[in-house]
């Protein structure tokens, strides 16, 4: 097989110190990392780890990390879907500054983001102060850190169906609408189904993001224990209170999330190319 | 039912895509929309079928304004360029999509859509094709099941844009002439929108030439071949040989070629264009005129031998093409690199700044002073 690959005038020894290099550096830099936090999380034994997990303290990161997630999550499917859509299917001015304007939560660090929202929406904050003449208070409790959940996370979806749907482009659903069908059944039975891999594939990523915001949940968040503790945020607070067991055991958990977020990922991909590669028959026509 | 344009304007940005375009598409008809790209032919096309909103105009379908009547309630069917079959559904389902689609009170029922679709299925004759998906289909199938989907609602006008156009040249002849019996059988009134001037003038009863949002000429393809009215016209309908020259004591002149014009008196620019039917090869020059040519290359392939020429002596701006029977040809076995001169039948002469030219039949001139004599 190797040698069947090989090019005339490729050096061995190019290859495989570049392939050595490759897998070491993959080696150090993240196996080596993954497997520690699972010894570190299993090193005074099984029951150890789980007296850690079931602490309520953890139980609670975990539960509010996952509605903050479940929030999150299709709030960035309805918000990525409508923005792909408008800027792939209509042409106003404008369109190509909200494109780039997609991305400014990849380009801002999160802490800045965090940072930002208080400033706006915290007690002194512009719109805060506001609020709070009607008792709203958004920061230091969970709707803050749902905002900014959102604002991290808000590029994944769109950024995946963008490109999609420019290739696509929008004669199936002309060819839809020129048949009679409604604009619910054209996005159900068409535009839905054509994009589906892709929006899962948006889904999978935000969800990762969204379980794993540090930077900016940590700003707004207060870290309240048993209130507005995350997950990723309860790691650090055990880390500081030197209970290394603990830390590593919710540390742990988070890396079990990621795991599973890349199997998933793998998976989605895996269809995708296949939905893409349908191989034409050849026929007389 | 048929279909009129009135004075439709369409601007795109700073672009004029059409320039107040008016145009009687008569019932049954089945008529095309020639033009290079950019003459607005497709704009022109979305419009009708209400895909694309007009600046100022109106469309009317039988008689009734349709302006302001959204896609969805036109009842037209629509064959896009490059198919639009939904990918995600069968070829059963796509073809069932617009009946599928029509309100509940005119929906038919499940069984007979059934039914309604394998007769369809029947006439695009791919039966046995049901259940596959776009993907695995050819180009030609495709097209067939676009066609199929599009009348599955029976609308009474068919919208089609360059339906042949991403097709090869042996499925595009098949698909053409199925196409043509499938509008003789059913009587719907087509439009299709197309660059090809062969496959217009071949499947059309009627062309409208189309040149910057204008329409240049209409007629039907007998008339419109010949009497093309304009240079663009004739520019667009295949290969023209051009002489521009001045005409001086009823001869147009351009180094060391002339053609005499009888008739033609005032001094002034002139173009003479000659179709390669309408112009013979002769090994030396002609009483009437005097072309001499370079043979450049022979194409054999075809009903005719097209001969390729340059000019010797003078100067045109595209090469000179000449068709030549094979018989002749066997005959005269002209080769690569010899003179020849061009002998002219008819011509089509563009005065100055005319718009339309002026023919002029030599044969008929010679006839004429034969008897005179």
């Amino acid at each position: 097989m190797a040698v069947q690959n090989r090019r005339i005038g490729d050096q061995l020894w190019v290859r495989r110190s570049l392939i050595g290099l490759a897998l070491a550096i993959t080696l150090i830099m993240l196996v080596i990392p993954v497997v520690v936090i699972f010894t570190q999380a299993l090193s005074t034994g099984w029951s150890a780890f789980a007296g850690n997990v079931m602490d309520e303290y953890t139980l609670d990161a975990i539960g509010l990390t996952l509605f903050v997630a479940a929030l999150t999550v299709p709030l960035n499917l309805v918000f990525g879907t409508a923005l792909a859509w408008s800027v792939t299917r209509f042409r106003f001015p404008g369109r190509k500054l909200l494109i780039t304007l997609i991305d400014i939560p990849f380009a801002v660090s999160p802490v800045v983001a965090g940072l930002l929202y208080l400033l706006l929406y915290g007690r002194n904050g512009w719109l805060g102060s506001w609020l709070s003449n009607y008792d709203v208070q958004l920061m230091f409790s969970w709707p803050g850190i749902v905002m900014v959940t959102v604002f991290v996370t808000c590029p994944f979806v769109a950024r995946e169906l963008i490109p999609l749907m420019q290739q696509q482009g929008s004669e199936e659903e002309e060819a839809g609408v020129v048949l009679g069908a409604s604009g619910w059944r054209i996005f159900r039975k068409i535009t839905l189904p054509n994009i589906k891999w892709a929006l899962i594939y948006g889904v999978v990523l935000t969800n990762a993001r969204a379980v794993g915001e540090f930077g900016a949940v940590s700003v707004v968040s207060g870290n309240v224990r048993g209130e507005t503790n995350t997950l990723p945020l309860h790691v650090e607070l055990l880390y500081q209170d030197y209970n290394i067991v603990g830390a590593f055991a919710s540390a742990s958990l988070l890396a079990g999330i990621a795991i599973l977020t890349l199997i998933a990922k793998a998976f989605v991909e895996w269809r995708q190319s296949r939905a893409e590669h349908a191989t034409p028959e050849e026929g007389g026509a | 039912m048929s279909i009129t344009i009135d004075q439709i304007n369409k601007n795109f940005g700073g672009f004029q895509a059409l320039k107040n375009v008016s145009l009687d598409i008569p019932e049954g008809q089945l008529t095309a929309l020639l033009g290079p790209s950019g003459s607005g032919k497709t704009t022109l096309l979305r419009i009708i079928a209400g895909l694309e909103s007009s600046d100022s105009g109106r469309i009317l379908f039988g008689g009734d304004d349709v302006s302001q009547l959204h896609v969805r309630d036109r009842n037209i069917g629509f064959v896009f360029q490059h198919y639009a079959l939904f990918r995600h559904l069968t070829v059963a389902e796509n073809i069932a999509f617009g009946l599928e689609s029509l309100p509940k009170k005119q929906r038919p029922s499940k069984q007979e859509i059934r039914q309604r679709v394998a007769k369809l299925l029947e006439m695009i004759q791919l039966p046995e094709l049901a259940k596959r998906y776009p993907a695995q289909l050819s180009g030609g199938q495709k097209q067939r099941v676009a066609l199929a989907r599009a009348l599955a609602t029976q609308p009474r006008i068919l919208l089609l844009d360059e339906p042949f156009g991403a097709l090869d040249a042996k499925v595009r002849k098949d698909l053409r002439r199925w196409l043509r019996a499938l509008h003789d059988e059913y009587h719907f009134t087509s439009i299709f929108v197309t660059h090809d001037q062969e496959e217009a003038l071949e499947l059309s009863d009627q062309v409208v030439v189309m040149s910057q949002g204008q329409v240049e000429q209409v007629n039907s393809p007998t008339g419109l071949y010949a009497r093309p009215e304009s240079r663009f016209v004739f520019d667009f309908l295949g290969h023209v040989n051009v002489l521009s020259g001045l005409v001086k004591g009823q001869k147009l002149v351009q180094g060391d070629a002339w053609v005499s014009l009888p008739g033609v008196r005032h001094d002034q620019e002139a173009q003479l264009y000659l179709r390669p039917h309408e112009v013979q090869l002769s090994r030396s020059p002609a009483a009437k005129a005097r072309l001499p040519l370079r043979i450049e290359a022979i194409s054999l392939i075809g009903s005719e031998v097209r001969i390729e020429l340059a000019p010797e002596g003078w100067q045109s701006d595209e090469i000179w093409e000449i068709g030549m029977s094979h018989a002749e040809f066997a005959r005269q076995n002209p080769t690569r690199g010899e003179l020849w001169y061009a002998v002219p039948d008819v011509g089509h002469l563009f005065v100055a700044d005319s718009v339309q030219p002026r023919t002029i039949d030599w044969q008929y001139t010679e006839a004429a002073n034969a008897s005179n004599m």
